[in-house]
């Protein structure tokens, strides 16, 4: 069809080849096979050089991401932070097998980047703090005829980055979008979570009577969204809608109504042109806080969405910040081929005001349709909805 | 300096762009644009320029925030993203002598929290995204606002560049509907950027 602005595509777009490099494993293959055993990447740490008292977090050793990057690169010359985006993403590029041409973007969802170049002592230069030079570094590594998009939208941003490359596609700007997702455990994290008095000392429990708060996670995840709907692979999904939504109530704490996010998914339902009973699965945002937790179950109640099942994948992973949406929809993509709902791990009795259906179990079932949310600071709620290819 | 549509609204003395301090700067413009607002003063520096620009732009609208709700998303970019701020954060716990981090401050340690203060003050519960590029990146910001207004996401889409790095800031707002008398591509808000 042609627009009043040039040349638009009305047509489909997919989440196709993907990988996640974390502290379960790196590819997403393996990520997921440890989910299924019900593994969670959580571990306690007593590091006064991160946090002057001992935390829960899924962390990656440096050691072993540095001897996995001198296979592709030098490691002197990239930051812990880059090295993971790039062993994550060639892993994408490599499986995708697309010429990097002027059709293809690049999009980088991250909250912080290399915000320990700040740190005293660094060896980094102060300016790869800015997230363009961390652009930069990833498009020249690969060669990318395009400049790095990057998305810096708080806890939405991972899935947030498969929404704007749906619309950079939409527009005709792209055939092709790689998006790559990271954000690390630092000392700047840790202190700013821990001044909010918002972290579990413990694996966290999102959902559960007991929960206290969040646990920090690492992770790289990468995708290819694409108009194409040739060469795909198994799980590969077709985004059948995606909204975002302002709570317009405060900076740090979630709307009481879980308004932004009621709104959100109510939008996402209609471009998809579902009812909330057609949805098949929800990975919600589930970090564990007492708000947000709350939040979520009423905008689920106001939703009539109380029925379908849910879980969070935090237990997993921790929250991964910029990169948790992109990580959990992977998860969702993989689950969705399996026919499987993964359990929330941390979950033991309901501990919010509705009665959610929390997974308790790893359960067979078939699943056509799924729903992925987040909500971050600044008030942002993003949902977006995933169908199965049936060939 | 503040202008509106290429006319100065206001503008320390000497009129230098871009020279002046940036706390006299703001807490000036405050004054004179008559923004009554007391959260206004607990933001950072990022979203007190951001808001300000916002609020030179959406009061001209004329919202009626009490009684009805308006579909303006907001897209907005910058290069330095939150680091004024993160510096401030960073400086909080560099030594284990004087370890104080504030969660006040950490808050604005994230670029998009300046969209959820315009959010906030005009009860937008729109669509919102911060995009950080190396500069002004007119092509982008033009698609993301058109896909928004082709697919009924938004009713309109206040776009621009806000950026805030040690002394030097800048603001770069506009407003994009269907239907008004500036055509909007990316050459003429390249063009615009350029000459303001």
């Amino acid at each position: 069809m042609e627009g009043k602005n040039g040349f638009v595509k009305m047509g489909k777009t997919f989440v196709s080849y993907n990988n996640i490099l974390g502290s379960l494993g790196f590819d997403s293959e393996t990520v997921v096979e440890n989910i299924s055993k019900g593994i969670s990447g959580l571990a306690k740490f007593d590091d006064a050089s991160l946090l002057p008292e001992p935390f829960c977090a899924s962390m990656i050793s440096s050691e072993v991401i540095k001897s996995e990057f001198n296979k592709i690169g030098d490691t002197s010359k990239y930051t812990k932070l880059e090295q993971m985006l790039i062993l994550s993403l060639k892993k994408v590029i490599d499986a995708a097998d697309i010429q990097l041409n002027e059709k293809v973007g690049l999009i980088i969802s991250t909250t912080k980047g290399n915000i320990d170049v700040l740190e005293k002592g660094n060896n980094f230069l102060e300016s790869r703090a800015y997230l363009s030079e961390l652009g930069k570094t990833i498009k020249l590594f690969f060669g990318f005829k395009n400049e790095a998009i990057i998305l810096s939208n708080a806890c939405v941003s991972g899935i947030l980055a498969i929404s704007a490359a749906k619309r950079f596609i939409s527009e005709g700007k792209y055939d092709h979008v790689f998006i790559t997702s990271g954000d690390l455990v630092t000392k700047f994290i840790l202190s700013g979570f821990n001044s909010f008095q918002a972290l579990s000392a413990e694996p966290c429990k999102p959902y559960d009577k007991n929960r206290v708060g969040i646990n920090l996670g690492e992770v790289a995840a990468s995708s290819l969204v694409t108009s194409s709907e040739e060469n795909l692979p198994k799980e590969a999904v077709e985004i059948l809608g995606d909204a975002t939504c302002n709570d317009a109530n405060h900076i740090s704490g979630p709307s009481r109504t879980g308004e932004g996010l009621f709104r959100s998914v109510n939008a996402v339902l209609k471009e998809a042109n579902l009812n909330a009973k057609e949805i098949d699965y929800i990975s919600a945002h589930g970090t564990a806080t007492p708000f947000n937790d709350e939040m979520e179950a009423i905008a689920f109640s106001r939703l009539k969405m109380e029925n379908v099942p849910l879980n969070s994948l935090k237990g997993y992973f921790g929250h991964t910040l910029g990169a948790s949406g992109l990580l959990e929809t992977i998860v969702g993509m993989h689950s969705m081929k399996k026919n499987i709902l993964f359990s929330s791990k941390g979950f033991a009795e309901l501990g919010v005001s509705k009665n959610i259906n929390i997974i308790k179990t790893n359960t067979p079932k078939t699943l056509n349709t799924f729903l992925k949310t987040a909500s971050g600071f600044g008030g942002c709620n993003t949902a977006v909805i995933f169908g199965k290819i049936n060939n | 300096m503040v202008s509106l549509n290429g006319n100065v609204l206001f503008s320390e003395v000497p009129i230098t762009i871009g020279t002046e301090d940036f706390s006299t700067f703001i807490k000036n413009a405050y004054k004179f644009l008559q923004t009554d607002y007391s959260k206004f003063f607990k933001m950072d520096n990022l979203s007190k320029l951001a808001f300000l620009a916002a609020d030179v732009l959406l009061k001209k609208e004329n919202l009626n925030e009490e009684e009805e709700e308006n579909n303006i998303a907001l897209i907005f970019s910058n290069k330095a993203s939150s680091l004024d701020t993160d510096r401030k954060h960073q400086a909080a716990i560099e030594n284990d002598a004087e370890y104080f981090p504030s969660p006040a401050v950490f808050v604005y340690t994230l670029p998009n929290i300046c969209l959820g203060e315009i959010s906030i003050k005009h009860r937008l519960y729109s669509e919102n995204s911060f995009f950080i590029f190396d500069r002004f990146n007119a092509e982008h910001l033009q698609l993301y606002a058109n896909s928004l207004l082709r697919s009924g996401k938004a009713e309109k889409v206040l776009c621009g560049w806000v950026d805030l790095d040690e002394n030097s800031y800048e603001a770069f707002l506009y407003l994009v509907e269907k239907d008004g008398e500036i055509e909007h591509k990316t050459e003429e808000i390249t063009r615009l950027y350029n000459i303001l």
